[in-house]
């Protein structure tokens, strides 16, 4: 379903190099209003590093980023959460020894009319979003190191969906969860999609990027491989861009 | 809540206890070191020296005003090690901040408005502020900006301030200070007599009252769990009692012979046998209201919680757009206008600046941070648990001095105790989880 029309982010000819590594080599990818799309790869071919560009955390070494048609420079997560870019780490980045409303809203405190944090506000807001994102959820006043995997997966996860972010990152969003867990996640993506968001989403399991993607980008060693829609390829085609690196549709 | 409290164990009732009235168990843990060691030195001497001379209004108002300058220091500390750094510089500053404050008020100032001008002790503690916030800026800057690593940014404080103190005034001792500056030390005139104490006592009470009401107001506002109003009268109870307990303690310090009659003749009457009050000394109501202020910073406000998370995780702080190098810098801006608090108590209480003022302070007031619970892998302190540890500190110290230990078995004590206590912490901890 990719639409003519301005995309919503548009990467361009992105590169960053580590000592000497280029971990992301001249890569341009797009994403439209509405899309889920998925990046692809082994472990170390740069999907990482691509998204740490867009959300600030990184800075590209050469390349441009457009916003909406607009050229925009992001040299921090702030320039990011500015363009309403919300992302979820792999690592997650959430302070472990803080609470679950803390994590939420680190960085973007509610503070009160006297001037101080409030705190009764941002739980009972913490509380409400975990009601919709993980009923079970009940460790509010702990720390999150004392949370499990999928409970900390679920305060990265409401952290990113709770400021109505307008694209969103998720990086291995599921890969602390089980698989009812999962499944919330990926009804959570459909829904978010419906809702008209632009979701960059890096996923090992291939039904899920089969069932939930509308278009996958390939990555292998900082390349591009190349980006299908999803409804043009099978399993096997994908599966074989991620090992060989070579797009079996392209002509040789 | 009708189950019979008989069928509970012992055990079990206590943790509900901890539950219902949330009292952290590091302080009560702290409140039992601090009652064992009191007790302890107490009955020493009433065995081997047919005098307890520990736990007399005198040593106790003594141990308060002994605690102040460290317990400062050690608020301030509690976060420098929250965020994964360390001040060893601390007591070379307070020796360099209190020879600006001394020369300023005795030989620069006077020249300009005068011997004994009301102005003098206002402008040198304004200065002593300032320099010392200069100073912790310029460290931090190195640490944050620099990349340099704090434990060596500040080793090298430690040798430069010291160096400087001596340098300012060749070595000399500055004395004595100014009448008023000298009140901020403690002291008979330094306190606020048995009135004034009564005052803050009952200021305190209603804030005890208002803090419990406040919290139960929001926790009603947003349905959260309700403390049972037993256990919220109970806190306020037990925080009323410790008040007034205190008020009273410090009221029946009454101020020496001499100085009664010191004060008779300068205000004209015969008070010969007048029980006057020293009431709290002045450096512990700033140790008090700095602990307030601080608690209020690091719980409430934006800083306080940015300070955690740097702590607990560098990495995500800075990813949630947190500026973690500028608040780093403040981190240790804050440590250096605290010292220069602390410079003016010591150097107020001393009624002189010398330039061996604070030797070893960095030391006790790490140790006081720690064993108030303050982790050295950063993100976990408390500001009550640093000035409590300070008190612990200090208790040992004073303890040990009123039954005749000298200074070597003093370190030696002391050393031990910091050891025990964090390896008892690491313990508790490994339980915990
Ligand atoms: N901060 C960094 N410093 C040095 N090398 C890095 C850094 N971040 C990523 N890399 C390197 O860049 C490459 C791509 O990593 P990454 O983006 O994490 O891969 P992926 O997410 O696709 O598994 C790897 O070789 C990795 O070692
Ligand atoms: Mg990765």
């Amino acid at each position: 379903m990719t639409e003519p029309g301005t995309p919503l982010v548009n990467l361009k000819n992105i590169s960053i190099s580590f000592g000497g590594i280029k971990a992301v080599d001249d890569v341009s990818v797009d994403l439209y209003p509405g899309e889920v799309v998925g990046l692809l790869g082994h472990n170390g071919a740069g999907k990482s590093t691509l998204i740490k560009c867009l959300s600030g955390a990184y800075k590209a070494d050469s390349g441009e980023i457009f916003i909406n048609g607009d050229k925009v420079i992001i040299n921090n997560p702030r320039d990011a959460r500015d363009q309403n870019i919300e992302t979820i780490y792999q690592t997650l980045a959430l302070a472990d020894n803080l609470d679950a409303a803390s994590n939420l809203f680190l960085g973007r405190e509610l503070i009160s009319p006297s001037g101080f944090l409030d705190e009764s506000r941002m739980e009972a807001e913490t509380r409400k979003i975990m009601a919709r994102l993980n009923p079970n959820f009940q460790k509010f006043n702990e720390p999150v190191s004392a949370l499990s995997g999928g409970q900390r997966q679920s305060v990265a996860i409401a952290r990113a969906v709770y400021f109505d972010a307008k694209i969103l990152i998720m990086d291995e969003p599921t890969a602390a969860l089980g698989p009812q867990e999962s499944e919330m996640v990926s009804e959570l993506i459909k829904q978010l999609k419906k809702q008209g968001l632009g979701i960059f989403l890096i996923e090992h399991d291939i039904h899920n990027v089969m069932k939930l993607c509308d278009r996958a980008s390939v990555m292998k060693n900082g390349l591009l491989v190349g980006t299908e829609l999803i409804g043009d390829v099978t399993e096997d085609d994908i599966l074989s861009m991620i090992i060989l690196g070579k797009n079996p549709k392209a002509k040789i | 809540m009708n189950d019979n409290p008989t069928s509970e164990n012992q055990r079990g009732l206590i943790a509900r206890f901890l539950k219902d009235t949330e009292i952290d168990t590091r302080l009560l843990g702290m409140i039992g070191a601090l009652a064992l060691i009191w007790t302890g030195f107490h009955f020493y001497g009433v065995i081997f020296n047919n005098f307890g001379a520990f736990l007399t209004p005198r040593n106790l108002w003594n141990l308060s005003v002994q605690t102040s300058s460290i317990g400062i220091m050690a608020t301030g500390m509690v976060l420098v090690i929250v965020t994964r750094n360390i001040d060893l510089s601390v007591g070379s500053m307070i020796g360099v901040i209190a020879m600006a404050m001394g020369l300023l008020q005795v030989e620069i100032l006077p020249q300009f408005v005068g011997i004994g001008h009301w102005s003098i002790w206002i402008m040198a503690v304004v200065v002593g502020l300032i320099f010392g916030t200069l100073i912790g800026a310029l460290h931090g800057w190195l640490i944050a900006y620099r990349g340099i690593p704090a434990f060596i940014v500040t080793l090298g404080g430690l040798m430069v301030w010291r160096g400087m103190a001596f340098l300012s005034a060749g070595g000399r001792t500055i004395s004595p200070v100014d009448g008023v500056f000298a009140l901020l030390g403690g002291g008979p005139y330094g306190a606020i007599g048995a009135m004034g104490s009564w005052a803050v006592g009952v200021a305190a009470c209603l804030g005890v009252a208002y803090t419990i009401y406040a919290g139960r107001k929001a926790r009603i506002k947003h349905n959260f769990y309700l403390r049972p109003m037993w256990a919220e009268a109970l806190l306020a109870i037990v925080g009323w009692l410790t008040i007034i307990g205190a008020v009273l303690l410090v009221n029946s310090y009454p101020w020496p012979k001499g100085i009664v009659r010191q004060y008779g003749t300068r205000i004209g009457q015969d008070l010969e046998g007048t029980f006057i009050s020293h009431g709290f000394a002045i450096p512990v109501l700033i140790l008090v209201a700095v602990g307030i202020l601080m608690t209020i910073l690091v719980t409430r406000t934006r800083f306080g919680r940015y300070v955690f998370a740097i702590g607990g995780n560098p990495e995500a702080a800075a990813l949630a757009g947190i500026n973690t190098k500028w608040v780093t810098m403040k981190v240790f801006a804050l440590m250096g206008m605290l010292t220069a608090v602390a410079a003016v108590i010591a150097s107020a209480r001393l009624n002189s600046a010398t330039n061996a003022l604070g030797t070893l302070d960095e030391l006790y007031v790490i140790a006081a941070a720690v064993i108030g619970g303050t982790s050295l892998a950063g993100g976990v302190g408390k500001i009550y648990g640093a000035i409590l540890g300070a008190l612990v500190m200090q208790s040992l110290q004073s303890g040990m001095v009123l039954i005749g230990f000298d200074s070597a078995i003093q370190r030696i004590v002391v050393g031990v105790v910091l050891v025990l206590a964090v390896y008892l912490d690491i313990l508790y901890n490994k339980r915990v989880k």
